[in-house]
Parts: structure tokens; C-alpha cells; sequence
């Protein structure tokens, strides 16, 4: 089979969820090409080109593709599926919004978030929250496939693979950037960190939230997760939320604070490795998944955390 | 302009699910159903753009079996102005109802389509994409923040690393997330003039879709288990724990 996998990037380095997915790809077998879309994005390409087990690497290097937008976006990738028999990408929130349009473009189903491959063409994927999980088997003779990362471990690099130029395809016109508002800062990405922090409604505000969650979270030097509940009261962005219909996450250590572990946020991070619960009320459902619980005020015991780390 | 609202019925958020003994589904029987959440956020968004004068007309859809009338009537108690229901028994998958709501769309001509961005049941997340894709319009998914003005729409979407601002030419499709609106509930007097509102029925066939499945569903399981663990008494019990088992 040859499989074309959509790199995830921010035009200057690649992401590690990128070479997890190439582990979904290897699993699913045959030829892998790369396609790294952006624009100044060599540096991404060439990341690319060193992950094991990567037959070639296509930079299509474009102002077009500079913000990703899922129109010119999938038409790039539409003019290059008659060679290839799956297309594959990380289930981010780029891929999330341009591969279903690929697929319509292709008349072809799209798989979504898988967290198996059975074989080549069975996957598994969680329906419902997470709260069941189906084995399907695509019949489409053209695969469109996302991947939950944090179901896969990342591909080793070591690989010399060769970088082609392409071009972009036409921009269908409906479209423009206008602006981001994108956050940087020091702390890993949720989606790669080994050690989560994560805050709820029980923060109480802003101010409180940075308070309290962030010396902890410095000291692990962990990445930072809210509580959907704590995301629309606008005391974490939204790019913080954790659950069903925000980031996925399988840290090694997943610590929530003042969450109470509706199903919806256990959907993203009941797979990490171990999972801590601080919370005041002692039958909170948070505490049926946790490895540690420790009941009682996080206003005291986060401070009293931090001095004993 | 007119606005579309293509709504689905979804088992509500507040049930815990269980998968059938024989894993062929889970159980839907007496379980409650609701409008999908992103879907309420959607009508709200109609609402409020007709409201503010950005639209004449709010038109609700659903893909579904005749109990999906319900849903329609919710919306249309929201404040909803006519509603469509396409009748199937069968599981309509994101790619045949992207098609049956293309056929809408040619039908209807609306200046914008605002769907969920996922049914929180399959959790696709595809449906309006690839409706975009399959009428060539631009696309605003995640929405955050809708603008439409002078034949165009600017939408400020949730992503990864935070906000993005698009400006889509119109018609186009928008898919809500969370933060867009706070929806309203449906008063009793509205929940009474719903009744009379028009709802227009039709099938699969008049769209001349073919909506068989491109999944074959082979089973359904239980997800692995995860058990609790214990609880600590203090700060210096969980930290020489968590030294022990080598995460900090
Ligand atoms: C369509 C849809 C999608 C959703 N998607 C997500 C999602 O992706 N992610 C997500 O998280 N949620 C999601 N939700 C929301 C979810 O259902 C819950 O409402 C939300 O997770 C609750 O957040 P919370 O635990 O912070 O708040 P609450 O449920 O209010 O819990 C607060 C907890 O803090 C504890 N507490 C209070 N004060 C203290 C204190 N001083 N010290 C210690 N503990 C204290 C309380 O005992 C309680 O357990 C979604 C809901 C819907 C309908
Ligand atoms: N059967 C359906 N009837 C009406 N709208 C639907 C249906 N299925 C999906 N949708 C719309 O598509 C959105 C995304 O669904 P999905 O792609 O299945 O996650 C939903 O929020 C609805 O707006």
C-alpha cells in the first residue's frame, strides 16, 4: 500500500505528533511518503526526512499554505491521491478541520481518531465519549484516516529519506487568513508532555488558576490542562481543554485539581499512566480512575505540594 | 439570508452508556435523548444573527427516524422558523449526510450552513466539512466568533494553539465549538407555538442519495477497565508515592 501521511508543524519545527502517526502507518504497512505543507517549512521537511521508516518527504513550500487553511490545503492533497491508497494525519485541530474534506473531495468515508490498527483496512476507534469502543473495517478501496496520538508511541528517527519539491495546487478562492492569536510559551505541549497539570471550576478565577496550578506545573515541568468548565468561565484558554471535544492526553502523570471527572474530561486523559485526584468532596467520580486520591482543600494542599517537590 | 441548522438527535450527554452483552451497539432503548450540545449552540447562533438582523430565516434539518420530530420541535421552539425532517431508520453515516444536506442546500439556497462540529454519539467530527467540500465553499469550523458582512463571513475558530481568524467568502459552512454561545431554553409558550410550525417530511430517495455505509461495523466492545486506586492522607504520602513509581 502507499500511504501519504499530512505532517503536523508550525512552519519552523515538526511535531512529535507527526512521527506518531507514522507508528498508526507503519502498523497499517507499505510505502510512506510525508507531506510537509507550509510555508519556510524546509527545516519541518528535513525533521521529517529523519524519522525511520519514511520512503520520501514532498515540501510543498507556498505563502498559500503558510495558516493551513483546509481549502487550499485539501486540494493539495486531493491532486495527490491517485498515488497513494491511505491518507493519514494526527487527529489535531488542522487536520481535524481539512481530511474530512479530502475524503467528500474523494467520495471516500473518513475514519475517524483512531486509536488500532487491526489490519490494513480494521481499525478501532471510541465512539460515545470513549465509553465504547468499535471495530470497523473500511470498504472504500481509499482510506482517509485520523489518529489519536496518544494511543501510539512516536517513530525513532534514523532514517535518510530524500525531500522533493512540489507545488501547490489552485487555490479555490473562498477563502483568507486573517489573524492568529497563538500562545507560546516554555511549558511542553499537552499533547507531548510527560507530566499534566490540570485545574476546574474549583480554581475559582483567573487570577487563582495561575496562582495555584502554575508553580506546580514549573517545578514538574509539566504542561498546563483545565476542565471544560474552566475554559468557558475564562480562567484557562480554550486550547487548555482537556476531554471528548478538546485535547486527548496519555501523560505519564496526569494530576487533576478541583475536577470532578464528568465523563466528558475523563474522555481525554483516562488513559495516562497514573492519575492523581485532589478534591474536596471524597465521592467525586474523579476518584473511581485515580491511582492517588487526596481529599481536601487545593487551596492548601497545591502550595503545600509545591514546597515538597 | 437564510440559515440552515442541520440538528441531530443523540443520546443525551448526561447518560452513562452500556454496550450490548453481544457486541453489536450500545443500548438505546429507554435511554434519553436529546439535540446534540453543538447543535443547541448552533440554533442559538442562527437565533441570534436573525435577530441582529443579519438574517430573514432560520431553517432547521434532521437526518434520522421519525422520533427525530422531537429534536426538530426543539429547535423550533428555540425560535426556529420551519423545519425539515429526512426520515431512515438506517445509520446515516457523515459522508451520505453530508449529500442528503447538499440536496437541502441546492433546495433552499441558504447564505450560511452552522452545524455542530461534532455529534457527540459517533464523535465524526466530518459532517461539515464535508459538506463544504462537496459544495466547494469555504469553511469556518470550531467556531468561537461569527461575523457575517457584505457577502462575507469572518469566523475566529479554537485551535491547538489557540484562536485562528478566517474570512470566508459567502455561502459558507460553520461548525460550532463550546465557547460561541450560552444557547436558551425553550419557554412553555414557545414549546406550545412549535407545535404549528411548519415541518416539511421527506426521504433519502428524494435526494437520490444512496446512503449505504462505507464502515462495516464489526464490533462494539466495552473499553478496558481502569480500576481505583487508593487514597492518600497527606501531601509527603502522595509525593513519596509518586518518587516511588518513578512519574516525578
Ligand atoms: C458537548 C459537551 C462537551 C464537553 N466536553 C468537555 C471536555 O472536552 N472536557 C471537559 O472537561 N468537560 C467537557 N464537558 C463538560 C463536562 O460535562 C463537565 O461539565 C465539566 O468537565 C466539569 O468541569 P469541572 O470538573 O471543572 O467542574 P465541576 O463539575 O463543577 O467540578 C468541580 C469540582 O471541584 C471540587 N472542588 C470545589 N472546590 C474545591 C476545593 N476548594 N478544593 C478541592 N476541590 C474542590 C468539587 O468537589 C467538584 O468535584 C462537555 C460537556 C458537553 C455537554
Ligand atoms: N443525522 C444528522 N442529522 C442532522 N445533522 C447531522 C446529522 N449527523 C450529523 N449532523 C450535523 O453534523 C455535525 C457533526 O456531526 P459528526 O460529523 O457526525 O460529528 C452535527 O453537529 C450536526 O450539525
Amino acid at each position: 500500500m502507499a500511504i501519504l501521511l499530512l505532517a503536523e508543524h508550525d512552519n519552523a519545527t515538526l511535531s512529535d505528533q507527526t512521527a506518531k502517526t507514522l507508528t498508526a502507518a507503519t502498523r497499517i504497512g507499505g510505502d510512506i511518503t510525508i507531506l510537509v505543507a507550509g510555508s519556510g517549512a524546509k527545516a519541518a521537511a528535513d525533521e521529517a526526512a529523519k524519522l525511520s521508516g519514511v520512503s520520501k518527504v514532498l515540501l510543498a513550500d507556498d505563502a498559500l499554505l503558510a495558516n493551513q487553511l483546509a481549502e487550499p490545503l485539501a486540494a493539495l492533497i486531493v491532486s495527490l491521491a491517485s498515488g497513494y491508497d491511505v491518507m493519514i494525519a494526527p487527529a489535531t485541530a488542522s487536520a481535524k478541520n481539512v481530511m474530512p474534506r479530502v475524503a467528500a473531495l474523494l467520495d471516500v468515508a473518513q475514519i475517524s481518531e483512531i486509536t488500532d490498527v487491526v489490519s490494513g483496512d480494521t481499525f478501532k476507534r471510541p465512539i460515545y465519549a470513549g465509553n465504547a469502543i468499535q471495530t470497523v473495517q473500511a470498504t472504500d478501496a481509499k482510506k482517509v484516516i485520523t489518529v489519536r496520538t496518544a494511543s501510539f508511541a512516536a517513530a525513532t528517527t534514523g532514517g535518510s529519506a530524500s525531500v522533493e519539491n512540489i507545488a501547490a495546487a489552485a487555490n479555490p478562492g473562498v477563502s483568507s487568513f486573517v489573524s492568529d492569536a497563538l500562545a507560546s510559551s516554555d511549558r511542553p505541549e499537552l499533547t507531548s508532555a510527560t507530566i499534566i497539570i490540570s485545574g476546574g471550576r474549583a480554581l475559582g478565577s483567573f487570577g487563582k488558576f495561575r496562582e495555584l496550578i502554575l508553580p506546580v506545573a514549573d517545578k514538574l515541568g509539566a504542561a498546563v490542562g483545565a476542565s471544560r468548565a474552566a475554559v468557558d468561565a475564562g480562567y484557562a484558554p480554550n486550547d487548555w481543554q482537556v476531554g471528548q471535544t478538546g485535547k486527548v492526553v496519555a501523560p505519564q502523570l496526569y494530576i487533576a485539581c478541583g475536577i470532578s471527572g464528568a465523563i466528558q474530561h475523563l474522555a481525554g486523559m483516562k488513559d495516562s499512566k497514573v492519575i492523581v485526584a485532589i478534591n474536596k468532596d471524597d465521592e467525586a467520580p474523579i476518584f473511581q480512575v485515580a491511582d492517588y486520591g487526596l481529599v481536601g482543600d487545593l487551596f492548601d494542599i497545591l502550595p503545600a505540594f509545591e514546597k515538597a517537590l | 439570508m437564510k440559515i440552515l441548522v442541520p440538528v441531530k438527535r443523540v443520546v443525551d450527554y448526561n447518560v452513562k452508556i452500556r454496550v450490548k452483552a453481544d457486541g453489536t451497539g450500545v443500548e438505546l432503548a429507554n435511554v434519553k435523548m436529546s439535540m446534540n450540545p453543538f447543535d443547541e449552540i448552533s440554533v442559538e447562533e442562527a437565533l441570534r444573527l436573525r435577530e441582529a438582523g443579519k438574517a430573514e430565516e432560520v431553517v432547521v434539518v434532521s437526518i434520522g427516524p421519525a422520533k427525530a420530530e422531537e429534536t426538530l420541535r426543539t429547535a423550533l421552539a428555540m425560535g426556529a422558523d420551519r423545519a425539515i425532517l429526512i426520515e431512515t431508520d438506517e445509520t446515516v453515516e457523515p459522508l451520505a449526510v453530508a449529500k442528503l444536506l447538499k440536496g437541502v442546500v441546492e433546495a433552499e439556497a441558504p447564505g450560511l450552513v452552522i452545524l455542530g462540529k461534532q455529534a457527540i454519539d459517533d464523535d465524526s467530527n466530518q459532517t461539515g466539512q464535508m459538506l463544504a467540500a462537496l459544495l466547494g465553499w469555504g469553511q469556518g469550523t470550531f467556531a468561537s466568533k461569527v461575523e457575517p458582512s457584505d457577502g462575507k463571513v469572518a469566523v475566529t475558530r479554537e485551535v491547538d494553539g489557540g484562536l485562528q481568524t478566517v474570512l470566508l467568502k459567502l455561502p459558507a459552512i460553520v461548525t460550532t465549538d463550546l465557547r460561541l454561545n450560552e444557547p436558551r431554553y425553550a419557554s412553555l409558550p414557545n414549546i406550545m407555538k412549535a407545535k404549528k410550525k411548519p415541518l416539511d417530511k421527506k426521504s433519502a430517495a428524494d435526494f437520490g442519495v444512496d446512503i449505504a455505509p462505507r464502515l462495516k461495523v464489526l464490533k462494539t466492545e466495552e473499553p478496558a477497565g481502569r480500576k481505583a486506586g487508593i487514597k492518600v492522607g497527606s501531601v509527603a504520602e502522595l509525593v513519596s508515592k509518586l518518587r516511588a513509581d518513578g512519574v516525578i
